[in-house]
């Protein structure tokens, strides 16, 4: 019996240098990006920076700062996790724990997440402010304000509904894989001991899930903190004096900023290292949004396990 | 740890020690029914035989229950089969004790032929053996099992000596040759009883050592 | 028997359009072991989790006859599920301890009751992790997690779990199947400690462990009860040569 191999595989060969090949141009694709923006950002990137506010000096490198785009991107996102978060969760949980899977109306809410996933963010954009401010927002004026206007303009609560009903599907479909994921060995045995289905979702399948859960938000944070045609008509604003006080306010917005920056610049060499700073600053928030999110979910996961 | 097989094993080992009692105590009356000259212990020795009988059934049953439902490995295995054996041959004692208290009745309508020397020699060894013999079962004295086998010789060796003097008897005097011949039955059962201590006493070194020491020579 | 605290009766069971259970007629006894064996797919488990009506989980089930539960049928419109499953516990296959500490999960059942006196609480988990067993090998890590345990511990907690509910009556499915011979061996003997104060229906494909821990069993085949009678009947001369050829290991 000889065991020696005859010739090499090189099929196997040729593969493996494929992959690595392909593994290859997508990191190097990143560390380009990355790398022009550290490098071109750091620069601009002071203390100064970062707490200062804008005042005029908006497209000037000297004076110019971020502060109040931070502020308003991380007001923003908050909102819309508050908001897309238990919906997402809820409707996952009926589709998952109460839907009878094959069921036409099942199939029909299916059919709807999926459409939403596949909705251009503009138009996302023109829905928030047909819907959001002037149908909801004119309502509520109507009903308590008598007319006057306070809901029925772009402000923070309506960018971020905006924002949570395009998040939607991610985090169903995040929560829906946890709890899929769930083992039903624990349902059966929560329902063996006479648990009702309400509590034994709220105490075992649900807890159990959470990691999951966080993944989802997780992704629908990083959309939030990121995406800027939904919120250009529904909230965020150009120029601001002051930082919103309450939700009926405008924003300012890291992302939009940037936008702003690039098309409204009257000289765009001066604005260039600004461009570079803000989207450097953009990354590195939404690289520590990210984090935590990671960090807390790794923490109840080994938690789980654990004890 | 305490088993619940351990119980019901305990429980199979009563019933051998009850049914062992009972027969060593059937032997014994029937000797004081020959030697004394006394009928009704004859008689309740017959009457008693079928609580030996019973108990022999009983405790078949519940050993082959016990081998079916536990599935019983090495010595728990031993054990069981050891019971059965051990109860087969206390049931042929009892037996052996009908004969002689049949024999007993017999002689006891007619005069003794002579003073009773070697039967009670006999049977103080064979008592005494099935009662060693039964020790080494509950105790697992396998020296003792082994005692037995040698004293197996005296017996056989008194029963040839009997034997032989009321041969010379019926030889000398006919009217005596059919006393004579219940005296040497007598015997022959004792021998008998003898020879269960043995086939007890292997079956009890099997039992502690899983070796199977019958048919063999003398000395083991 | 004379007072059986199950009564089945006539009952027909079916996935959908395929029948797995055929005019079955068993009835359990109080404070006894009985055990359901069979070949797999013989419907031994289907049967079993009518007894607590966990088949209701599953689209499409139809059930036919009368099961009965002291008298009263556990499927009844009436009969409110939660309360049934209280009274009939169930171990699976699988030991299925909640990720939670060892002290939550027993106590888990008695917490969805609504039991929050924290003295009646530790009273009762001490009382049903020393009744299967347990105690000794947890009563210092009380709160550490369940999955933290062996297999065979697990299992234990499961049952633990279970009998914390005081339920009447325990279901195990196969409880054993994933456990070595050492944690089984513990597990059998817990079961016959068990019966003092339950009654205990056990799903097993291991004959021999039928033999061993129980007192009555029904041997099943095709989804029909082919022969039911005391254990000691059933291994040492069954009626139906069916059942002999089963448990002598000459069956198909």
């Amino acid at each position: 019996m000889n065991l020696k191999r005859r010739q090499r595989d090189w099929q196997s060969v040729a593969f493996y240098a494929v992959t690595l090949a392909a593994t290859a141009l997508i990191v190097l694709t990143i560390l380009v990006i990355l790398g022009d923006i550290v490098w071109h950002g750091a620069r601009q990137v002071s203390w100064h920076f970062i707490t200062g506010g804008t005042k005029e000096g908006m497209f000037d490198a000297q004076t110019a700062g971020v502060f109040p785009m931070i502020f308003g991107t991380l007001a923003l996102v908050v909102l819309m996790t508050l908001g897309v978060v238990p919906v997402g969760v809820i409707t996952a949980v009926y589709l998952t724990e109460y839907a009878r899977s094959l069921s036409p109306i099942t199939r029909i809410i299916r059919g709807a997440i999926n459409n939403l996933a596949g909705v251009p963010s503009i138009v996302f954009g023109l829905f928030g402010l047909g819907f959001f401010v002037q149908f909801v927002g004119g309502g509520l004026d109507q009903m308590f304000y008598g007319g006057a206007l306070h809901y029925r303009k772009p402000a923070l609560i309506w960018a971020a509904a905006t924002m949570a009903v395009m998040t939607l599907p991610v985090v169903i479909v995040a929560t829906e894989e946890a709890l899929r994921a769930v083992p039903s060995g624990l349902r059966e045995a929560s329902l063996a001991l006479g648990a009702t289905k309400l509590k034994t979702i709220w105490k075992i399948v649900l807890p159990e899930a959470l990691p999951g859960v966080l993944t989802g938000a997780i992704l629908a944070v990083g959309r939030g903190a990121g995406e800027v045609a939904p919120i250009m008509f529904t909230g965020a604003a150009y120029y601001l004096a002051h930082l919103p006080n309450s939700w009926t306010d405008q924003f300012m917005h890291l992302g939009y900023h940037v936008f702003v920056l690039s098309t409204q610049s009257p000289d765009i060499e001066r604005t260039k290292p600004i461009l570079y700073g803000s989207v450097l600053v953009l990354l590195v928030m939404t690289f520590l949004l990210n984090l935590t999110g990671v960090l807390v979910r790794a923490k109840i996961r080994s938690r789980l396990q654990h004890g | 740890m305490e088993l619940h097989f351990d119980q019901e094993l305990t429980q199979a080992k009563d019933l051998l020690l009850r049914m062992s009692s009972l027969a060593e105590q059937a032997v014994v009356t029937a000797l004081k029914g020959l030697v004394q000259r006394d009928d009704a212990l004859a008689q309740s020795v017959l009457d008693g035989d079928s609580q030996l009988d019973n108990l022999q059934k009983e405790i078949d049953e519940r050993c082959v229950e016990l081998i079916a439902l536990r599935q019983p490995k090495a010595r728990d295995l031993r054990f069981l089969i050891v019971i059965m054996k051990i109860a087969a041959e206390l049931e042929r004692v009892g037996d052996q004790a009908v004969n002689i208290a049949h024999r007993a009745a017999a002689l006891n309508r007619e005069p003794q032929l002579k003073p009773f020397v070697d039967i009670p020699r006999m049977s103080d060894l064979s008592c005494g053996m099935i009662r060693t013999v039964l020790d080494a079962f509950v105790y697992g004295k396998i020296d003792i099992a082994q005692q037995v086998i040698r004293n197996d010789d005296e017996v056989d060796r008194l029963e040839t000596q009997m034997h032989r003097e009321l041969t010379s008897f019926m030889i000398e005097d006919p009217h005596t040759i059919t006393r004579a011949l219940s005296l040497i039955g007598v015997a022959h059962s004792l021998e008998r009883i003898g020879d269960h201590a043995v086939n007890i006493a292997e079956e009890v070194v099997y039992l502690y050592e899983g070796r199977d020491i019958r048919h063999q020579s003398p000395n083991v | 028997m004379d007072n059986p605290v199950i009564q089945i009766a006539d009952v027909n069971f079916w996935y959908g359009t395929k029948q797995a259970l055929f005019d079955v007629n068993v009835a359990i006894a109080p404070h006894q072991t009985t055990a359901f064996i069979g070949p797999s797919g013989c419907g031994k488990s289907t049967l079993l989790r009518c007894l607590n009506r966990m088949n209701d989980l599953i689209n499409g089930t139809r059930v036919t006859g009368r099961i009965a539960l002291n008298g009263e049928d556990v499927y009844a419109p009436e009969v409110d599920v939660i309360e049934l499953r209280k009274q009939v516990g169930m171990v699976f296959q699988k030991s299925n301890p909640f990720p939670k500490s060892i002290f939550d999960n027993v106590a888990y059942g008695l917490r969805i009751q609504g039991l929050t006196d924290k003295t009646e609480l530790e009273g009762r988990v001490v009382k049903s992790l020393k009744k299967a067993a347990l105690w000794d090998e947890v009563q210092d890590r009380l709160h550490d997690s369940a999955l933290m345990l062996s297999g065979g511990q697990q299992q234990r907690l499961c049952i633990a779990r279970a009998i914390a509910v005081e339920p009447e009556i325990i279901l195990m499915d196969e409880p054993c199947s994933a456990l070595d011979p050492t944690a089984t061996a513990k597990i059998e003997e817990l079961i016959q400690d068990l019966e003092t104060d339950y009654t205990i229906v056990i799903v097993t494909h291991n004959m021999q462990q039928a033999a061993r821990c129980s007192d009555y069993t029904a041997f099943f085949y095709l989804g029909r009860l082919v022969e039911f009678d005391a254990t000691n009947k059933i291994f040492t001369n069954p009626t139906n040569k069916q059942t002999e050829d089963y448990v002598t290991g000459r069956f198909g």
